[in-house]
C-alpha cells in the first residue's frame, strides 16, 4: 500500500532497505550464529547518517521526525531485528538527553550521537525492577559537586558496546517513584563496569549486559532534568520509542512473510505450486492483511506523536502491542507455510520466529501495554460520565 | 588539495544482453551505473577528505544522461561534478576520450587524478594513462592501497602479479585503481539530498581550450571495422579413466596430433 511518504522520507525509505539488503542480509545469519554485535554494519548505518534522522539541525542532526526514524527501524528490521534492535536502543537512550537534557548535555552529546562516534544505551531494568520500574535499588547519592551511584542494572541493549549510558537510579528511596532521577554516564568513569553479557534465544546480535556502579562517581552536571524526575523522564521517553518497536513488529514480519510467500510459490507437492492450495493462500492472506493493518497503526500513531500530541501513552501502547502480537504470529506462520525448510537454518524464517518473541517482552510487556492502555481508558470513561 | 575523479556510466552489466546477430551489447533499456572500479577511485578521493583538506570534483564525459552518474557520486561524497558533453565529442575512440578529458582537467585543474583500472564496458584500460600522458604528467596503475599522501607527494602500492610495489611519485599524478583498494560506502541522507539540488557543471568544446580536429570521431585513429567474440574453434575431448590411463591416451593424442 502506498502511504504517500514525502520525498525525504523515500529517500530514507529506499536507503535504509539498500543497506538492509546488501550489508545486512549476506551476514545476518552468520552474525546470529555467533552472537556478533554487528560494528561494520553500525559504522555503515553511522556514516549513511541514519543515527542523525531525529536530531535538531543545531545538534548536528538531519531535524526529521520520529516518523522518518521508524521507517529505517522498519527496513532494517525487515533484514535482522539483531541489527535493528542496536540501531533502535540506541535511540532509546538518546531520547532522555533529547527530551530533557540541559542546553550543555545536548551541546556535548547529540553531535557525537548524531554522527555514530559514539553510541548510546538507556538503563532502566534491574533483577528487582522489570515490569515494576519502581522497584530500581540502584542509588545515587549526591555529594558535593558529585552524584555516587552504586547498583547493578540488567539486560541493557549495548550495554558494554556504547558509551553514553542513560541511567534511571534512585536519589531518594523514600519518596518511592519520586525518588528516582536520570543520569549521563560515560563508559570508562572509574567505578562504572560491565558484568554478564546474556546468551539469548533470539536478536543474538545485539548486546545484552549488566552494568555495575561501584562508587561510581560522575559530576553534579550529568544529572537529566531534576532531582526527583527520573520516572517520569523513563516514561516519557518509552512513550516516544514505542513506535520504534511496533515498527520492527512490522519489518520482521515482513521480512518473513516475503520469505515464505516466494518459498510457497516454489515449492510443489501433489504436482502443484503449495500457494495453490487454499488452507496455504488463507494462512498468507491473514499475514498480509495483519502485517498492512500493523503498518497503518504504527504510522498513523507515529504521525500523531510528531504532530505534537501531549499524552501518546495509549496510542503508542496500543502501535507497540499491536505490531509485536503481529509480528510474533506472522513468524510462526511462516515457518508453518514453508514446512520443515521453514524449521531449517539455511531459511531465514527460524530466526525470524526467535527474534521476534523479544518484541513482546522488551520496553514493556505486551501485558503491561495492555495495563497502559486500560488506565487511559478508565481516565477517559471518568471524564465522559 | 584538489582531486578529481573520472567516472564513466556504463550500462550494469549484469542485466546486459549480447545482440547475436551483430555481437554488440544490447544497451536499450539496460539500467546505467557507475563504472565499478571508478566506485573504488572515488571513495578513495572521499577517505582523503577525512584527513586533510581536500575539494573532490567528479568528472565525466557522456551523454546529458550521464547526469545521473554524476549525481550519485554527489551522494556518496563528491564536493562538485562536471559533465563534458557536446555533439562534437560522439564517436571517441580511447584517444579522443582520453584527450578531451585531459582538456579538462586542465581547466579544472587537479593535484591527483584519480581512474579506475578499466571500465566493464570497453575495457580497455588505455583511457587513465593515456589521460596522463596528454597531461604530460606521471601515473601510476592498479594501485591497491595509498599509503601516504604529502603536499607535493604521493607514495602507493601497485598490483601486481606476484606481490605489490611500492611506487612514489610527485604530484600532479594520475592513479588507476583496482577494487582491492577499498570497499565504497554507500550514500548518505545528506548526500543524496545534495545531490538532489546541486548544480552539475557542463563543460563543452569551447570551455576547455582543445583542438577541434583531435576531438569526436574527426580526432579518433582507431576505425571498428567490425565488432565480434572470436569463435571457438578448438575440438575438445574429456579423457577418462585412472590416472595411468589417463596419462597413456594423452600421451597418444598429443603424437596422434604432432605435438609430441
Ligand atoms: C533482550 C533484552 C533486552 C533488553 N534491553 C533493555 C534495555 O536496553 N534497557 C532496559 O532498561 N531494559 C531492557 N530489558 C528489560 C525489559 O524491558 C524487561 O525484561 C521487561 O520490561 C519485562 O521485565 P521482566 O523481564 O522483569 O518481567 P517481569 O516483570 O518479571 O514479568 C514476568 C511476567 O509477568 C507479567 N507481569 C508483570 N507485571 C504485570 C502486571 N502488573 N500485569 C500483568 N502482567 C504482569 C509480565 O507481562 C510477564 O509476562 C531488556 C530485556 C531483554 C530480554
Ligand atoms: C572508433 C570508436 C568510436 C567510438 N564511439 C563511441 C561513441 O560514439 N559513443 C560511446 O559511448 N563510446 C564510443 N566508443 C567507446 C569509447 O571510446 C570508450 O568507451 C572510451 O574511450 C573509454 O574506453 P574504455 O571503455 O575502454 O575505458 P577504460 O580505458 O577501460 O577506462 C579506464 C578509466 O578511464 C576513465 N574513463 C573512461 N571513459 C571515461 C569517460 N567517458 N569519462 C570519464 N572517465 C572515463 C574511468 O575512470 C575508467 O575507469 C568508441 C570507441 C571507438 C574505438
Amino acid at each position: 500500500m502506498d502511504y504517500f511518504l514525502n520525498e525525504n522520507q523515500q529517500i530514507i525509505r529506499d536507503l535504509a532497505r539498500r543497506i538492509a539488503d546488501e550489508r545486512v542480509m549476506p551476514v545476518r545469519a552468520e552474525l546470529d550464529e555467533k552472537g556478533e554485535f554487528p560494528w561494520d554494519i553500525m559504522r555503515t548505518i553511522a556514516q549513511s547518517d541514519m543515527m542523525a534522522i531525529n536530531i535538531p539541525t543545531e545538534y548536528g542532526g538531519l531535524g526529521m521526525g520520529g516518523f522518518e526514524f521508524i521507517l529505517a527501524v522498519e527496513e532494517l528490521s525487515r533484514a535482522c531485528l539483531g541489527v535493528s534492535t542496536t540501531f533502535a536502543a540506541n535511540a532509546l537512550g538518546t531520547y532522555p538527553i533529547l527530551l530533557y537534557g540541559s542546553e550543555k548535555q545536548k551541546k556535548k552529546y547529540l553531535p557525537d550521537i548524531a554522527s555514530g562516534k559514539r553510541l548510546v544505551a538507556f538503563a532502566l531494568t534491574e533483577a528487582t525492577a522489570g515490569s515494576d520500574a519502581a522497584g530500581v535499588q540502584t542509588t545515587a547519592k549526591l555529594e558535593g559537586n558529585e552524584y555516587v551511584l552504586n547498583g547493578t542494572k540488567q539486560w541493557i541493549t549495548n550495554g558494554g558496546e556504547a558509551e553514553i549510558y542513560t541511567v534511571i537510579a534512585m536519589t531518594d528511596k523514600n519518596r518511592g517513584a519520586r525518588g528516582a532521577s536520570a543520569f549521563v554516564v560515560e563508559k570508562d568513569t572509574p567505578g562504572f563496569s560491565f558484568g554478564k553479557k546474556e546468551d539469548k534465544l533470539g536478536i543474538r546480535a545485539s548486546s545484552t549486559r549488566e552494568l555495575v556502579f561501584e562508587n561510581c562517581r560522575i559530576p553534579k552536571e550529568n544529572l537529566i532534568a531534576r532531582q526527583g524526575m527520573g520516572f517520569i523522564v523513563a516514561m516519557k521517553t518509552l512513550d516516544k520509542s514505542r513506535t520504534g518497536v511496533g515498527a520492527q513488529g512490522v519489518g520482521v514480519a515482513q521480512g518473513a512473510f516475503d520469505a515464505s510467500a516466494l518459498y510457497a510459490k516454489e515449492r510443489h507437492q501433489f504436482g502443484t505450486p503449495v500457494i495453490s492450495f487454499q488452507a496455504v493462500q488463507h494462512m498468507l492472506a491473514n499475514m498480509a492483511t495483519e502485517i498492512e493493518a500493523a503498518r497503518s497503526l504504527v504510522y498513523s500513531v507515529s504521525r500523531y506523536v510528531d504532530g505534537g500530541a501531549k499524552d501518546v501513552s495509549k496510542e503508542s501502547a496500543m502501535a507497540k502491542l499491536f505490531a509485536t502480537d503481529v509480528a510474533m504470529k506472522v513468524t510462526v506462520d511462516a515457518v508453518q507455510v514453508m514446512g520443515g525448510s521453514g524449521y531449517m537454518k539455511e531459511y531465514p524464517v527460524e530466526k525470524m520466529m526467535r527474534d521476534a518473541k523479544i518484541l513482546q517482552i522488551y520496553e514493556g510487556t505486551n501485558q503491561i501495554q495492555r495495563n497502559v492502555i486500560g488506565q487511559s481508558l478508565i481516565k477517559e470513561t471518568a471524564k465522559k460520565k | 588539495m584538489k582531486i578529481v575523479v573520472c567516472i564513466k556510466q556504463v550500462p550494469d552489466t549484469a542485466e546486459i544482453k549480447i545482440n547475436p546477430e551483430t555481437n554488440t551489447l544490447m544497451r536499450e533499456g539496460v539500467p546505467s551505473i557507475i563504472n565499478p572500479f571508478d566506485l573504488h577511485a572515488l571513495e578513495a578521493a572521499v577517505r582523503l577528505k577525512e584527513q586533510r583538506t581536500v575539494r573532490v570534483t567528479v568528472l565525466t564525459m557522456g551523454p546529458p544522461q550521464a547526469e545521473g552518474a554524476l549525481r550519485e557520486a554527489i551522494s556518496l561524497g563528491a564536493d562538485d561534478a562536471v559533465l563534458l558533453s557536446d555533439r562534437a565529442f560522439a564517436g571517441s575512440d580511447t584517444w579522443a576520450t582520453s584527450y578531451t578529458l585531459a582538456k579538462a582537467i586542465s581547466t579544472i585543474g587537479a593535484d591527483i587524478v584519480l581512474c579506475g583500472k578499466q571500465a566493464i564496458d570497453g575495457d580497455t584500460a588505455q583511457v587513465g594513462p593515456e589521460t596522463a600522458e596528454f597531461l604530460d604528467i606521471p601515473h601510476i596503475s592498479y594501485v591497491r592501497k595509498i599509503e601516504s599522501v604529502e603536499d607535493t607527494m604521493i607514495k602507493v602500492q601497485r598490483l601486481m602479479d606476484e606481490g605489490y610495489d611500492v611506487v612514489q611519485s610527485s604530484l600532479p599524478v594520475l592513479l588507476t585503481v583496482v577494487k582491492e583498494l577499498n570497499i565504497p560506502r554507500m550514500p548518505s541522507i545528506r548526500g543524496i539530498l545534495q545531490s538532489k539540488k546541486c548544480e552539475i557543471r557542463t563543460l563543452g568544446k569551447d570551455d576547455i581550450n582543445a583542438d577541434e580536429n583531435d576531438l569526436g570521431l574527426k580526432g579518433s585513429p582507431t576505425q571498428v571495422k567490425n565488432i565480434f567474440a572470436p569463435e571457438s574453434t578448438a575440438e575438445k575431448k574429456m579423457i577418462e579413466g585412472t590416472a595411468e590411463e589417463k596419462v597413456e591416451s594423452l600421451l597418444g593424442e598429443l603424437k596422434k596430433i604432432k605435438c609430441l
